[in-house]
């Protein structure tokens, strides 16, 4: 197996110390090693956005991280984005009112893309919503649900309610 | 993917070492490019030299003439720069054009201009712009830097530390993305400063170039009519599933006019 890098990384609020062969990926390390199968593997190759997670608060394609290169770095997940295992957070509850799912092997990477969006922009407008969402591909809805969704949960996080 | 070591040198003169006592070193940035390489086995490295977090190598600094910026500073970054967004805004709008959002997160100018990727972004505002890089070893000037597709003047072991801007009267840039990677099918830049006009394209040939016709063209009068009569040749440009040589060749000619108007707006 030839060498092991220590690194010290923070997963959804949680330290963790690994020794990881240099080629590990994000999104292995967090399915196989910590079990965290919300993260989901569709493309590969950084095409795809189903793998999209927080790194350091900007969303980052897990599968085209190395876990090497992460020492001292912030990690959230679809994990850590509901309030307790009861309740979902808005802009979950948006996707399910909205219908914007229907396999739904996308929606943790699109709920990530979402989180960050509205962090930064409250209240987005169609086409700032397509354009933030360009790197995440749904085969199911054909978006316009979607769109919707980010819109209401835009809505319900501004006004405190739920969406 | 085949395994490699990897190193986290502590400081640029670490990272210099370690790649040249390598034997087929690279460096890792925000790995945007390079991690894709590696996944389909294009690239075989023995070692890979991470720089993605060294601090010294992440910089902006504007000082009304100039703007310099740090070879691992991120796309993102540099949209969202307050300073660059006075001093160049057409630069940090074609920053904020890159990609995706996640690929803006993580991705590096050094990385991009040291790939010289035919369809990126950043070589057109380089070359218009008429900016340096700045490597470990020594400062190449945007005309002698692009030599070919996915090729530069870089020598092996030399590694870029940043890149310095001019400040122009006027700059504008519009580009024809590729709907789904967003890459330049193509990307026209056009910059008007003291020294003259240029006018770089991206996207439409093996390395970005400049437009010399149009150049000519807009030395005296620095507006989209000046070069309503200027011809494009498809010779020598990129033809592909997505884009024709002949469509190339008139893009280059509609977006230099909408950046020009961009530029003068």
């Amino acid at each position: 197996m030839g060498e092991r890098i220590e690194v010290t990384l923070t997963v959804n609020q949680r330290k963790r110390r690994a020794q990881v062969e240099p080629r590990l990926l994000l999104v292995d390390y967090l399915r196989h090693e910590l079990g965290l199968k919300g993260t989901h593997v569709g493309c590969e190759q950084g095409a795809c956005g189903a793998c999209t997670v927080l790194l350091d608060g900007r969303t980052a394609r897990s599968c085209l991280h190395f876990v090497a290169a992460l020492d001292g770095a912030q990690i959230r997940t679809v994990e850590d984005v509901a309030p307790s295992p009861e309740l979902l957070h808005p802009i979950q509850q948006a996707f399910h009112r909205q219908h914007a799912l229907q396999c739904g092997y996308c929606t943790p990477g699109f709920v990530m893309t979402t989180l960050e969006l509205l962090a930064g922009n409250p209240d987005p407008s169609q086409t700032a919503i397509r354009r933030a969402l360009t790197n995440n591909l749904c085969r199911c809805t054909g978006y316009a649900n979607i769109v919707k969704a980010v819109t209401a949960a835009g809505k319900a996080l501004r006004e405190g309610s739920q969406a | 993917m085949y395994n490699f070591a990897y190193h986290r040198p502590g400081s640029l003169a670490e990272a210099e070492r370690k790649l040249k006592a390598a034997a087929d070193g690279r460096l890792l940035a925000g790995g945007q490019t390079l991690l894709p390489t590696l996944k389909q086995r294009l690239a075989k490295p023995s070692d890979l030299i991470d720089i993605g977090r060294l601090a010294e190598l992440s910089f902006i600094k504007a000082d009304g003439r100039s703007v310099q910026i740090g070879a691992t500073t991120r796309h993102a970054t540099v949209a969202a720069s307050a300073e660059v967004r006075k001093a160049i805004p057409a630069l940090a709008k074609l920053a904020g054009g890159i990609g995706d959002p996640q690929v803006r997160n993580m991705g590096t100018i050094g990385g991009s201009l040291a790939n010289s990727d035919p369809a990126a972004d950043y070589p057109a505002a380089v070359l218009a712009l008429g900016a340096t890089i700045h490597t470990t070893e020594r400062a190449i000037a945007a005309d002698d830097f692009f030599k070919g597709l996915f090729e530069t003047a870089l020598k092996p072991g030399e590694i870029i530390k940043s890149v310095s801007f001019p400040v122009p009267e006027k700059a504008g840039y519009m580009k024809f993305a590729q709907p789904a990677s967003r890459f330049c099918m193509v990307g026209v830049f056009v910059c008007k400063a003291g020294s003259g006009v240029r006018v770089a394209v991206t996207g439409a040939g093996p390395c970005a170039f400049r437009q010399s016709a149009m150049e000519k063209a807009l030395a005296s009068n620095f507006s989209a009519a000046a070069i309503e009569s200027v011809k494009v040749s498809p010779a020598g440009l990129n033809a592909d599933i997505h884009c024709s040589a002949e469509y190339r060749a008139h893009l280059v000619g509609v977006m230099a006019r909408r950046a020009l108007t961009e530029a003068n707006g």
